[in-house]
């Protein structure tokens, strides 16, 4: 069979050759080299390879923004369901305009260390892509082609320009979709899509130029793979600021400090939008090797995001198992998420044994964090701060605890030659600059739409309503009777119009008959 | 006539169903209600935080009969909705005025 196989190999490559050498026989002219010819055919194999590659993973990326839409609004009340899916919808509609416009040219064109200069608007600047750069020689024997153009931070790949695009675009998105959950069930719908025009525009695409743009991060040994902070902590430090700027839902948090737990809609929609983001993040993770090359690092960095996935899952089950007597499935799910965000900075750089003890490890932080920022009275209806902020912090200082050189150098190409006490000082530094940029100037940005758009949050009346019929006109479930979940019933209309938004308000229980 | 009311258990609603056609009892009207009595509501985990559930589901069902049937009836629903433990439920037995069927216009016990 093997002979068999490579007997066909040998007949196709001939094939190839000869029909491309035919009709410059047919000229007679200067017989070309055929070695040169097979090379030049080769190379337009890989680079077709390489872009379906690309390509196919952009999409599976692309793909998770139905999985964050199907675990927020799972884990939101059913009143706000509407709202939920439309932001997670309209969000990607956003991000691909802004990204298109202005933010792929501030993240990638030639610049200063601090963002892109050259071909900022729509993507316009001059590129020779496909190409095979120099850069991508070690990958490519049979690479001859200099890369000419002004996004040389992303030449290393030689799939066309426009597959960069798509790529990096669906990236952006991610990074935007993870501010919708944690501003759930109180943001105005208009104050939202602002944001993430914003978002997507100019702060995702500035931090993205440090690391991934050749800005100064990127330069200085810096490394997340796949995006712990250029694609989580961003979207979870841009979500934070929301939090802190519109303040806890209604009845969430009681005036003693109890917190009363507002229970999703539908864990089923929570548990199939987790599914969807696990087969995702097989696009998120190995695609950003944006070259599928020998296969060797492509499945090493899938087995890893796997992994972690997994140990991340059972991480959380066993952290919720012991501290709250019961596996609760939503932390479990988190647990998934927080296991995959953890090792998206590392996949390419460690061993699969430590993509397994980063996952676990990102498994038991989520727990923790999703307890914290309720002590905090920050309240995050999904957990998204929980998820993507501390395990995108995590995720990339586990880069320098667990920094492997051999494997950078074989899986990621992009070893550092450090040692992991140097790597985890890099690292340090790289979550310190990411977090010193985009709180504060999301944080500004978020007050300055409050200030423009008179509020940034829907009224008490509206919230108690639902922002499904205040926001949107209709509902999600309108043949269905809507009623308060357990917790937060005391919350009446009567109530609200008497109360502060942040007094709780409790009806006396009834006696027993 | 007489209405009887009865609020059960969800999961005892095929048992009593079938014990009361046993008994002769075809017609009934089923609503899901929630509420709660002695039982009073349950705790239940919330990403780490206890909450109270007052309102438990139960079942309603509804049947109207003529005057003499009604002990049987009730006395069968007791029998097939019982599981002994708190929350079992309550049976009402309320007067029926009038009954009008509305295909035939049909009064009182005949439109039962």
């Amino acid at each position: 069979m093997k002979r068999l196989i490579g007997l066909m190999k040998l007949l196709a490559l001939t094939a190839l050759v000869g029909g491309c050498a035919l009709p410059v026989f047919a000229q007679e002219a200067a017989a070309p080299d055929p070695m040169q010819l097979m090379m030049d055919n080769n190379s337009a194999l890989r680079i077709g390879l390489d872009t379906v590659w690309v390509l196919v993973t952009a999409m599976l990326v692309f793909w998770m923004n139905a999985g964050f839409a199907l675990v927020e609004s799972g884990l939101c009340r059913a009143k706000n369901c509407t709202n939920i899916l439309a932001k997670n919808f309209i969000v990607f509609a956003a991000s691909t305009i802004s990204f298109w416009v202005l933010g792929w040219g501030l993240m990638f064109g030639d610049g200063n260390g601090f963002m892109g200069m050259s071909g900022l608007w729509f993507v316009s600047g001059a590129d020779n892509s496909p190409a095979l750069g120099e850069a991508y020689a070690s990958m490519n024997p049979f690479s001859t082609a200099k890369y000419a153009g002004v996004y040389g931070a992303i030449n290393w790949t030689p799939v066309p320009l426009w597959a960069k695009f798509f790529f990096q675009l669906v990236f952006a998105g991610t990074a935007a979709t993870i501010v919708s959950g944690a501003v759930a069930e109180r943001i105005k719908f208009g104050s939202f899509l602002i944001f993430s025009f914003i978002l997507v525009a100019f702060m995702y695409p500035i931090t993205g130029h440090w690391i991934w743009g050749g800005g100064f991060l990127g330069s200085n040994n810096f490394r997340d793979f796949a995006g712990s902070s250029v694609v989580h902590s961003v979207g979870g430090w841009a979500a934070l600021a929301g939090v802190i700027v519109l303040g806890p839902r209604l009845g969430k948090y009681g005036k003693d400090g109890k917190v009363h737990p507002i229970p999703g809609h539908s864990l089923t929609s929570a548990a199939l939008g987790v599914f969807i983001l696990w087969l995702g993040w097989f696009g998120f993770n190995p695609g950003s090797t944006m070259a599928a090359m020998n296969g060797t690092a492509i499945a090493h960095v899938l087995v890893n995001t796997n992994l972690a996935a997994a140990t991340g899952s059972l991480g959380a089950l066993l952290t919720a198992w012991v501290l709250l007597k019961k596996p609760d499935f939503t932390m479990v799910l988190n647990g998934c998420l927080a296991g995959l965000v953890a090792i998206t900075a590392p996949c390419a750089f460690v061993s699969i044994g430590s993509g397994a003890v980063i996952g676990f490890i990102g498994g038991i932080l989520v727990v923790l964090a999703v307890i914290m920022f309720d002590k905090l009275k920050l309240d995050d209806p999904v957990g998204a701060l929980a998820v993507h902020l501390c395990n995108g912090i995590w995720g990339t200082l586990a880069v320098g605890l667990f920094y492997d050189n051999q494997i950078a150098t074989d899986i990621a190409a992009l070893a550092t030659g450090l040692g992991r006490g140097a790597q985890f000082m890099v690292q340090l530094k790289g979550v310190f600059w990411v977090g010193l940029f985009t709180l504060p100037v999301c944080l500004i940005v978020w007050y300055v739409i409050k200030l423009v758009m008179g509020g940034i949050r829907v009224a008490a009346e509206e919230e108690v309503e639902g922002l499904d019929i205040g926001e949107h006109g209709n509902e999600a479930y309108p043949d269905f009777v809507i009623t308060q979940p357990a917790g937060i019933h005391g919350i009446s209309r009567g109530a609200m119009a008497m109360s502060e938004a942040t007094a709780e308000v409790r009806i006396p229980k009834p006696a027993a008959n | 006539m007489k209405k009887i009311e009865a609020i059960i258990k969800p999961f005892k609603l095929e048992e009593v169903k079938e014990a009361l056609s046993e008994v002769g009892i075809e017609g009934m009207t089923v609503s899901e209600v929630k509420g709660f009595g002695r039982q009073k509501g349950h705790t239940e985990i919330y990403r780490g935080s206890e909450y109270v559930v007052d309102f438990l589901p139960k079942i309603k069902i509804e049947v109207v009969l003529s005057d003499d049937k009604a002990d049987t009836a009730v006395e069968t629903i007791i029998k097939a909705a019982r599981t002994g433990k708190i929350g079992d439920g309550k049976v009402f037995i309320l007067p029926v005025e009038e009954a009008v069927r509305i295909r035939t216009a049909e009064r009182a016990e005949a439109a039962v």
